[in-house]
């Protein structure tokens, strides 16, 4: 259709060398700014721990079991927060100066920038709940049924965990306006971290029958359940094949409405 | 068409941006559609029914008022705003078909600086050539001698934050050429600089169309359009008006100069007496300006003084413009352009 000879280019670039340059990007910049991450993202889950990890139960008001009950919650807010925080916050700010033209511009479909922002979200998940493991259970001292011997299921848990929730991330990033970056925290994190069982088993609230069903419509649930699974597999838990379904269906939810506002968020 | 291939080409191309919801809406956007085909309500038009052509290696500036419809032009034939209507081809490929093919090919210049603010300026360049899949050494390369060019080389290593507003403009112009584009859209690339700054950019523009780049500008400053297009679109209303070289359009232009009289009230009631006058060769009113072309420049003014005030009317400031690009954006658009 085009009679325009082609020009002579360096070898265009195919989507994964531009997803591969913008990983790299992000990667420059997220190691500068490697301490603020810590902080921002794992300093509440380890004052959770010192508080209902260390405090309480020398109090005696906490058995010592409470600690395995807890660990793998813990794990699960801060692989789950800093996946979403990681891609929702910057990209708000982005969209909002429009600082992310010079990766829409570039020879790629747009859908492997939103991707790239997720793949990105997963890493910085990973290296949270990675800092916050080995601090916790410093805090805590001997967990009791800890073990890291299934190694295959803990990866595929925090894996799709932190896919699930970078992808809510994205979601959110695309949504939200600057002046309602407040709202996240108050009415998003806060009512998942509460309803999440991260501080309590989701087999304990058999006490409770509505509220068993009821949490099932949050995604912190499966990721907190899903390494009680796989981190304390002898104490009680949800069972891992209804985990990994769940965080499979809701990462391709999250994927597939996040892929689609955040092209419509890029493209006047 | 013709024997020059064209490096872009839009046909009838339109663009209604969904109503504004109650939040406030641009400034100086044109009137709303009155609800095309299947629109359940009325949206903003930007364009409407935009026909262009620019060949290969053409200077080509499009002007026009705010509102006119060129960033929306620009953007659209930049990937970044999706056509309602019609279509477009950049550099042989269809913006929203294949729009990796058109972002592959061009460099583009927004109108206000959004560089990537957690780089450095350097590393804007070297990673925007990245995503072009420019190796690290060429690009390190080509950032500075672009920073050089620009004026700007001892900034590299600063934060963007610590660039001045001109500086961050040309920072930009280098970001939009370090993957040698085919094509340079730009979107009133001077806005923000001093006359020096846009001086720079004027030169690094002549340079870059004189090695054959073909070059999209919109902008609405006379002086620029009139200095650097080889051909230049006039628009407004979303669409294109007129389309020549500025000498041809400026022969367009309604003869002699133009008298623009601010009056106290509707022009209209002096238009039967100015037009009468011996000298003014046109005369019309737009609300309380009285635009008068007059074959004796500045001689006509005592004499439509008199029309004014025998009309009833109060004469409050008095503007004067020799024939030029802007009397004919005048007697086209009925405006000036800023």
């Amino acid at each position: 259709m085009s009679a325009i000879p082609e020009k002579v280019h360096a070898a265009p670039p195919g989507a994964g060398k531009v997803f591969y340059a913008l990983l790299l990007r992000d990667l420059v910049v997220n190691r500068r700014e490697l301490p603020y991450f810590l902080l921002r993202t794992t300093l509440q889950p380890l004052l959770f721990t010192i508080v209902f990890g260390f405090l309480l139960p020398r109090m005696s008001f906490v058995g010592r079991a409470y600690s395995s009950a807890l660990m793998p919650g813990i794990l699960a807010m801060s692989l789950a927060l800093s996946s979403m925080q990681s891609v929702t916050l910057p990209m708000v700010i982005d969209f909002a100066t429009n600082a992310l033209e010079d990766r829409l511009l570039a020879p790629a479909s747009i859908r492997v920038v939103a991707l790239e922002k997720i793949a990105m979200g997963i890493l910085q998940g990973l290296a949270a709940a990675l800092f916050v493991l080995p601090v916790a259970r410093l805090v805590m001292g001997p967990i009791d049924g800890l073990t890291l011997s299934h190694g295959i299921e803990i990866a595929a848990v925090a894996l799709l965990g932190a896919a699930t929730f970078s992808a809510l991330g994205l979601l959110l990033g695309t949504a939200i306006s600057p002046q309602q970056i407040g709202l996240i925290f108050s009415a998003i994190i806060g009512p998942m971290m509460f309803f999440g069982c991260v501080y309590y088993p989701w087999t304990g609230l058999d006490a409770v029958p509505v509220m068993k069903y009821a949490v099932l419509v949050n995604p912190m649930v499966y990721v907190a359940e899903g390494l009680r699974g796989s981190l304390t597999p002898a104490l009680p838990h949800m069972s891992l094949a209804a985990v990994l379904g769940a965080l499979v269906l809701l990462t391709a939810f999250f994927c597939a409405l996040g892929l689609r506002s955040f092209e419509r968020r890029s493209i006047a | 068409m013709g024997l020059v291939t064209a490096a872009v080409k839009t046909t009838q191309l339109r663009k209604i941006y969904p109503a504004p919801s109650s939040k406030r809406s641009p400034a100086g956007k044109p009137p709303a559609a009155s609800g095309g085909a299947g629109a359940k309500r009325p949206g903003v038009v930007a364009l409407d029914g935009l026909d262009l052509e620019i060949a290969e290696g053409e200077l080509f500036g499009l002007l026009g008022p705010n509102g006119a419809g060129k960033t929306t032009t620009i953007g659209i034939l930049t990937t970044r705003v999706r056509p309602t209507s019609g279509n477009a081809v950049v550099a042989g490929a269809d913006v929203t078909r294949e729009a990796v093919l058109v972002r592959r090919r061009i460099g583009v210049v927004p109108q206000r600086p959004n560089p990537d603010r957690n780089l450095n300026a350097r590393e804007n360049l070297v990673f925007h050539a990245a995503y072009f899949g420019i190796p690290l050494r060429t690009a390190n390369a080509r950032a500075r001698e672009l920073l050089e060019k620009l004026g700007i080389v001892d900034k590299g290593e600063s934060k963007v934050d610590q660039l001045s507003g001109g500086q961050q403009q040309r920072l930009m112009l280098a970001r939009a050429l370090i993957h040698q584009p085919e094509i340079l859209f730009l979107d009133e690339p001077t806005v923000g600089l001093d006359p020096h700054g846009r001086l720079a950019v004027w030169e690094l523009l002549r340079e870059q169309h004189q090695q054959g780049r073909t070059i999209v500008m919109s902008t609405h400053n006379m002086e620029e359009a009139d200095r650097l297009g080889d051909r230049l679109g006039i628009v407004d209303h979303g669409k294109l008006l007129a389309v020549d070289s500025p000498d041809k359009l400026k022969a367009r232009a309604p003869g002699g100069t133009l008298i623009q009289l601010s009056l106290d009230g509707e022009a209209s009631a002096v238009v039967p007496l100015a037009g009468a006058l011996p000298g003014v060769s046109r005369a019309e009113a737009n609300n309380a300006t009285l635009l008068a072309y007059s074959d004796r420049g500045g001689e006509l003014i005592p004499a439509l003084i008199r029309a004014a005030e025998q009309s009833g009317r109060t004469v409050k400031d008095i503007h004067l413009s020799p024939p030029s690009l802007e009397t004919l954006f005048i007697s086209m658009t009925g405006r000036k352009l800023d």
